[in-house]
């Protein structure tokens, strides 16, 4: 489960005792993760639960990032119903229980 | 039968055929609706277009239905004012206001938006339609959906003006007040459009609705005797309208309908929530997300999604871009309504707002045409205007005590409110 994880050896002993990450996942990216419409990973921040996903999921991957670690332009990612770009965005810390939210970027008015 | 081709991918250019679909599978770009031009040369023409109805279905062949329309039968062609009296007090030799806060039945330019989508729910047979609204696209989804004996449900924010609340309420559809502002509405109903086999307008019916929204820009275009305005000023809420209009001028230039006399876009928007205005104003390709704080609820969307498509037409067409405070909003509104009789919301004095100061800065030429667009109706946000008049006189039902009144009126002492330029 922790193999390919890019994570901080310093926080190697929180996340052992730490619960998963719930992710919630949009219809258009169910078909890149099984068919599921929420992840669990494990991650002590945003972009290491996403980085954790990448790992597993190589096309979710694809199409989440823009290239490296830019996120895709046409999704926002929330935490507990906050955009991320209001927060740390990726960087952005994690506690057990946050939910995480891909949520493609839809226009109103 | 249509010119539609197919919806095509904004960015990845992926093509999908016509389908409720808001955006690319493999980018999650927007998708479009695009159209076989070549087929429409000789046979879409100015002729065509002046022989169909006085509404925004004489541009049927450049909206995405297949069938006949189903709703909106007198929605747009709204009026075209040319406002001498505005252009004298702003110094420009050519102004014309684009007057949706005329638009039938409803009073926005939603209007033509949801007589698109409501056409094509009807056509893909939908038989529940739905919306995140700021209000206008509400009372526009909700009157439609009656027409159409439609199951209406409208998702807003919790605080709206009480106008547009009785504004939506009353034709009878389901409505669900979120905690939250706008763009927590809208990413719920992403979620709900995902789960729910509902055709949520701005959602997944959102490639044929914002085509709904050249009808503005078809109409400047032919009621300024088929040219185009030099300058046009447009507000930007989920940046839906702005780019819809410079496609319009570019279909009709691209048909030999009007003459191409490099059209230039400018963006207005509130001070409060200016996302994409700060993005142009400062060369930046992307915006950087607002929690909104203004009075002008209407385009109260900190977070709009097309926003970049409306950087990228600003750029494009050399446009510029500003944002208005509360109180110059306010301003705007009652010059507009001193000015040119027309009474618009927040939405509409933020654009005047922004015309005004684009003019001041040099940025908007004053021997060149200028179109305002006003996409809604004050009436339906009298709350705005609190505090904004004295108290109007009030005395006896005696001749004497009017004489009185007009002797005052005349020596100076009950001043009328009058609106300041650009304060």
């Amino acid at each position: 489960m922790y193999v390919g994880l890019n994570i901080d050896p310093r926080h190697i002993g929180d996340l052992c005792m730490t619960d998963p990450i719930t992710v919630s996942i949009p219809t258009a990216l169910r078909p890149q993760v099984g068919d599921q419409a929420s992840v669990d990973a494990l991650g002590s921040t945003v972009g290491e639960v996403l980085d954790t996903l990448r790992e597993q999921y190589p096309e979710f991957g694809e199409r989440l990032f823009k290239s490296g670690n830019e996120l895709n332009r046409f999704i926002n990612v929330y935490v507990n119903d906050e955009d991320i770009r209001f927060l740390e965005n990726l960087n952005t810390s994690l506690s057990p229980g946050d939910e995480v939210s891909i949520v493609p970027a839809i226009a109103g008015g | 039968m249509s010119y539609v081709t197919c919806l095509k991918a904004k960015e990845s250019g992926v093509e999908y055929p016509v389908e409720p679909r808001t955006i690319c599978d493999q980018d999650f770009s927007p998708v479009e609706v695009t159209y076989d031009y070549e087929a429409m040369k000789g046979r879409v023409t100015r002729e065509s277009i002046e022989a169909g109805p006085p509404s925004l279905w004489r541009y049927r062949d450049l909206l995405p239905i297949e069938g006949p329309p189903r709703a909106g039968f007198r929605s747009g062609w709204t009026p075209m004012v040319p406002a001498q009296r505005l252009a004298e007090r702003l110094g420009v030799r050519e102004l014309w206001i684009k007057d949706d806060s005329a638009n039938y039945p409803t009073f926005s330019y939603k209007d033509r938006v949801v007589s698109v989508a409501m056409t094509k729910a009807c056509e893909f047979g939908f038989d529940t339609v739905g919306c995140a609204s700021t209000g206008n696209l509400a009372h526009a989804v909700a009157a439609h959906a009656a027409a159409s004996g439609l199951r209406a449900f409208v998702m807003i924010p919790h605080d709206l003006e009480e106008g547009k609340m009785v504004g939506m309420t009353v034709f009878g559809p389901q409505v669900v007040r979120i905690n939250g502002n706008y763009d927590d509405v809208n990413r719920l109903c992403s979620q709900i459009a995902d789960k729910y086999n509902w055709a949520i307008v701005n959602v997944n019916l959102r490639p044929f609705y914002t085509e709904g929204a050249k009808t503005h820009g078809f109409e400047i275009a032919e009621q300024m005797g088929w040219r185009l305005p030099k300058h046009t000023i447009v507000p930007v809420a989920g940046g839906t309208i702005l780019p819809k209009v410079w496609k319009a001028y570019r279909e009709f230039i691209g048909l030999g309908l009007v003459e191409d006399t490099e059209p230039v876009i400018h963006a207005a928007q509130a001070g409060g929530c200016d996302p994409v205005v700060k993005a142009i104003q400062a060369g930046d390709e992307l915006f950087h997300p607002q929690k909104p704080q203004t009075i002008a609820k209407s385009i109260a969307i900190g977070n709009p999604a097309d926003g970049y498509y409306v950087i990228q037409v600003v750029n494009e067409s050399g446009g510029s871009a500003a944002s208005a405070s509360d109180p110059q909003i306010l301003d705007a509104i009652k010059l507009l309504a001193e000015t040119e009789g027309i009474f618009t919301e927040p939405a509409g004095g933020t654009t005047l707002a922004c015309a005004i100061q684009l003019i001041e800065a040099g940025r908007i030429d004053r021997d060149e045409s200028v179109c305002i667009c006003i996409t809604g109706n004050g009436l339906k946000t009298l709350e705005a205007m609190q505090g904004q008049f004295q108290h109007a006189p009030v005395i006896g039902a005696k001749l004497a005590e009017f004489d009185g009144l007009i002797d005052q009126i005349n020596a100076g002492a009950t001043v009328m409110p009058r609106a300041a330029v650009g304060a």
